[in-house]
């Protein structure tokens, strides 16, 4: 089943040079149960594009749709119901809540959504070996537990579709591995896609499929 | 999906109980100095209007006469001419600051707040020999000896005796009626009144009570200091609640990440602000009442000691008050946080979340803010130079008071840059740098405090300036030695024989009330004497002052009578539809509400030839020995004769009562200003680390980087009480120029005092080291893992 299918997708940004074209004409599509890696250089549009695909921002041309909806044409509360329900986004700073400890920010996704199931919460923070820390607040954890616990919050919430932007890069190379061995394992065991953001040719490798970007264009 | 969202945004306050407690006590200290105001206001209201409409004087027309006082005869000949009337008679019983109010209870006005006389017996035990007075219950404990017997009632206006019209003119030691009311309902064909007496005038009823409009300025007063403690403890919401929102901006964009509504978040934000403003406006509204409780007595006697106003010294729960106590509370709140909801959405999710750590204030915003302060203080110039009445002056202050607020952030990076170049040690030019960087994160609390060093640098010159001339000007005034009152014209004549001998001046105080400008007042005959010509304290005055007046050719009015009317020098005043005379000077007449007018003593007794005098002002060589004679050998009561000191003792004891409230005001507000600077400095600490951990990994110890932060704190408070003094003294200027002038009626020469400001400067500094004191113990305490935190990017 194609859960995501972009088509002709642009964007640009208002610079104090004039516009700034981010993304030219963009196409892919993703299935349910399978990973595609999103590859390029800094600046070459991966995370834009990734951000349009999660409804945190809008196209200015083409349509992406997610699961037979084209998200172009919702409004902000209609895309915000999307990224509860459809969409679990992972990312690079984290984005933990600060003032929660591990166990509510594990369910917090899972909650939004009324989706929270309470023995898969626990599940998933066991694969994730969380569970001694479930009564720590983010500042007291490491790096790489800190993005283990997002990995969870996405996956608690059942998302379909799970966008990872560079899930591993502010970890060590050991620890990104680790990172990454559990998400592809978990994504997998949900049957999931997965669309992850990197800049690492080695990560990348890892997942089903493989899209460069090159100054806003599929290379 | 709310829940959830609601819990992440509680969370914030749980694990930051410290900012959570600063918005709800800097709430609580907002609406709880407007609430006990206005709690105060309220309370004094319902005085005056029980007192004023006990007879329904605020809704029925009154007749009184034009040239003189009315009598007994009056009413009567009005009954036979088919006038409905009823005879009041009301004035102070001597020496104990109550009144008597005496009425008839055969003729007056149905409804009326008066005794019910229709128990058994309740009549004839009013009116037979030696009658009932009623009274409050707060006057019982006052009553002196040889009244009538009391009897209690909640109805009546504290400080009032009210009793039959009779039994109220032996009390009062009067053959007059203070007034004669005109009921409704007049039969017809009843004779016009021109031609029953051509004095006769008709007044239409007032609204509100006289003392109600004397006394509005004064509660104008209070009402604004209560308003700038509001905005002192806005300014403290306002720090915490940004900061709230500035340190949860990530914590926003993850959450719509997640998938919460914008208007959802928007909507739990709205909803908190309102949970707070609750929290904080109930406790606010429990602190006025006991910042109310406190200064009522206060108050009630500084209205007594003012206005002669009496007002209940306990206070009553009036939903009006708390109820506007919540409203500011919901205001404070929604002022706080509406510039950072509406900006949250108008937000797009990706826009830059990084917390800016409460230094919003960019180059532009700082730019905004100082041309904003420049303009309202053009604003304040020309509201002072051209503006007219009290809401000029009021406004004028207002923009003066927010103009100076707004140039403070700009006022001190200019100074500290100068500052700057007078370091050379690396240290210090950090210091210099850091300290500029922190403006914008401490200039909140930096203009709180300016607004309340600049309010009491100009309210203890405006008290200041008071004193310095009411003490001159009582020295002035209370030229003779003893001042005594006589109980019968007999006695008055008695006494000036007795007293010959023993005096080099006796002379008589003697009174008419009279309708000055349309309103009650007061017109004084005088003797030609070095008293006067020596010692009056006269504002203006033609060259022949005092010749014209004891020719009869001239009359002095009182400052209050000259603004108010614009009657000065030169000018011809009305006192009777048939009598004018040319003004020939004005004099000060601290204290007193009412216009006054002194003319000659035989003017006088021609004018009122009924009056005689009961009360003189004498000089003696002995005046104690003099005094003793009096009391021993006349046999005059020991309290009709009273010295001159105690007369300035007293005047001088109504004067420090009016200013208590203000200053106990000013104290408050200072005490708010202290706590904005402390939550601040407290708040910002924790988000200093990224600035400090640097230079503690080049080498400054955790403890030297502490005493930096306590000198900063002590260097900024110091600059702002400077900035403070010249900004107190524009509004002492607008206090002693524009609204005193407005409130009283008159006007004092501003007085400077820098022996106060010195120890001002000093209470600034005790007050940012307190403040800044347990932020540098935490620094100087900080385990070397938080600050390493910062470099390991997990902050």
């Amino acid at each position: 089943m194609e859960l995501l299918h972009a088509t002709d997708v642009s964007k640009s940004f208002e610079t104090g040079e004039g516009p700034l074209q981010v993304l030219r004409g963009v196409s892919l599509s993703l299935t349910a149960g399978t990973s595609l890696a999103l590859t390029g250089e800094s600046g070459s549009g991966k995370s834009t594009l990734l951000y349009l695909i999660g409804g945190l921002d809008v196209p200015d041309a083409g349509h992406i749709r997610i699961a037979g909806t084209d998200i172009a044409g919702l409004d902000d509360p209609g895309r915000a119901a999307l990224r509860r329900g459809t969409v679990g986004v992972v990312f690079q700073q984290f984005n933990l809540i600060p003032s929660l400890d591990v166990a509510a920010n594990l369910a917090f996704h899972a909650r939004l959504s009324g989706r929270h199931d309470a023995a898969w919460t626990a599940h998933l923070a066991e694969r994730l070996g969380l569970s001694a820390l479930l009564s720590r607040f983010p500042e007291q954890l490491s790096g790489g537990q800190q993005q283990r616990v997002a990995i969870g919050r996405t996956l608690a919430a059942k998302s379909e579709l799970v966008l990872a932007d560079e899930p591993t890069g502010n970890l060590d190379e050991a620890t990104g591995d680790a990172v990454m061995d559990l998400l592809l394992e978990l994504v997998s065991e949900t049957g999931a896609g997965l669309l992850m953001v990197t800049h690492s040719m080695r990560l990348a490798a890892r997942l089903d499929r493989q899209v460069g970007l090159r100054a806003g264009v599929i290379a | 999906m709310i829940r959830a969202g609601a819990q992440a945004l509680w969370s914030h306050w749980a694990r930051h109980r410290l900012q959570l407690l600063v918005v709800i006590i800097g709430l609580a200290l907002a609406t709880g100095l407007w609430t006990g105001v206005q709690a105060i206001n309220a309370e004094a209201r319902v005085s005056y209007d029980r007192a004023a409409s006990a007879l329904g004087q605020t809704n029925l027309q009154q007749i009184t006469r034009a040239d003189g006082p009315l009598r007994l005869a009056d009413f009567v000949a009005l009954r036979r001419a088919g006038w409905l009337v009823s005879p009041i008679a009301q004035g102070g019983l001597r020496g104990t600051g109550l009144e008597v109010l005496g009425f008839d209870p055969f003729t007056a006005p149905q409804g009326a707040a008066v005794p019910d006389l229709r128990g058994a017996g309740d009549l004839s035990a009013f009116l037979v020999p030696p009658g009932v007075v009623f009274v409050h219950p707060e006057t019982v404990g006052r009553l002196p000896d040889g009244l009538p017997p009391a009897r209690v009632l909640d109805t009546i206006a504290p400080g009032r005796l009210v009793t039959d019209l009779s039994i109220a003119m032996q009390l009062l030691r009067s053959d007059t009626l203070s007034s004669i009311i005109v009921l409704e309902n007049q039969p017809q064909g009843r004779t016009p009144l021109s031609d029953l007496d051509a004095s006769y005038m008709l007044s239409a009823p007032s609204e509100g009570s006289d003392i109600a409009r004397l006394t509005d300025s004064f509660h104008l007063n209070l009402t604004a200091f209560g308003l700038l403690s509001f905005a002192v403890g806005l300014f403290i919401v306002h720090a915490a609640i940004g900061l709230a929102f500035e340190q949860r901006r990530v914590l926003f964009r993850t959450l719509r990440a997640l998938g919460l509504p914008q208007r959802a978040l928007v909507g739990l934000l709205a909803a908190e602000a309102f949970v707070l403003a609750t929290v904080g406006g109930s406790l606010g509204i429990v602190l006025g009442y006991v910042v109310a409780a406190a200064l009522l007595p206060g108050v009630a006697a500084t209205l007594s000691g003012l206005y002669g106003a009496s007002v209940s010294g306990s206070l009553s729960l009036s939903p009006i008050w708390w109820l506007t106590g919540f409203v500011m509370a919901y205001i404070g709140a929604a002022a706080a946080a509406g510039s950072s909801l509406w900006q949250l959405s108008r937000l797009p999710i990706l826009a830059p979340a990084m917390p800016r750590a409460w230094a919003r204030a960019n180059a532009r915003t700082a730019r905004i803010q100082a041309f904003g302060g420049l303009g309202l203080l053009t604003a304040a110039l020309i509201l002072g130079v051209a503006g007219d009445g009290l809401v000029a002056g009021f406004a004028c202050l207002a923009a003066l008071l927010l103009g100076a607020a707004l140039l403070v952030p700009t006022a001190l990076t200019l100074i500290i840059r100068g500052l700057s170049r007078f370091g050379t040690g690396v240290v210090t030019r950090w210091v210099w740098a850091d300290t500029r960087q922190q403006i914008p994160a401490l200039s909140l609390a930096l203009m709180a405090l300016l607004l309340a060093l600049s309010a009491n640098v100009g309210v203890s010159t405006m008290v200041g300036s008071f004193r310095g001339t009411f003490i001159g000007w009582l020295d002035q005034r209370l030229a003779s030695d003893l001042y005594v009152t006589t109980r019968t014209p007999a006695e008055a004549a008695a006494f000036q024989d007795f007293v010959a001998d023993d005096v080099h001046a006796i002379l008589p105080i003697i009174s008419a009330d009279i309708t000055l400008g349309g309103t009650p007042g007061e017109v004084f005959g005088i003797k030609d004497h070095a008293t006067y010509r020596d010692h009056w304290p006269l504002l203006e005055g033609a060259p022949d002052v005092w010749d014209r007046v004891a020719a009869g050719t001239g009359v002095l009015v009182n400052e209050q009578l000259a603004r108010r009317d614009d009657l000065w020098t030169g000018a011809t005043l009305t006192l009777a539809p048939d009598w004018r005379m040319q003004i020939v000077g004005v004099y000060s007449d601290y204290g007193n509400p009412a216009g006054q007018a002194i003319i000659g003593y035989d003017t006088f007794s021609a004018r009122f030839p009924d009056i005689s005098p009961l009360r003189f002002a004498i000089s003696a060589d002995a005046p104690a020995a003099l005094r003793d004679r009096i009391v021993m050998d006349f046999g005059l009561p020991p309290d009709n004769t009273i010295n001159q000191e105690e007369v300035k003792a007293f005047s001088l004891e109504v004067f420090e009562q009016t200013f208590l409230v203000t200053r106990a005001l000013n104290v408050l507000t200072l005490g708010v200003a202290g706590f904005a600077l402390w939550a601040s400095l407290t708040t910002v600490a924790t988000m200093r680390l990224p600035q400090l951990a640097p230079v503690w990994a080049l080498g400054l110890t955790r403890r030297h980087l502490a005493t930096l932060e306590m000198g900063r704190a002590l260097v900024l408070a110091l600059l702002t009480a400077v900035l403070a003094v010249p900004v107190g003294l524009g509004l002492a200027w607008v206090l002693l120029a524009i609204v005193n002038v407005e409130a009283f009626g008159w006007r004092l020469p501003m007085q400077v005092f820098p022996w106060d400001w010195a120890q001002l400067l000093l209470w600034a500094l005790v007050g940012a080291a307190l403040a800044a004191a347990l932020p540098m113990r935490s620094i100087a305490k900080l385990p070397p893992s938080e600050l390493l935190k910062v470099f390991a990017h997990a902050r």
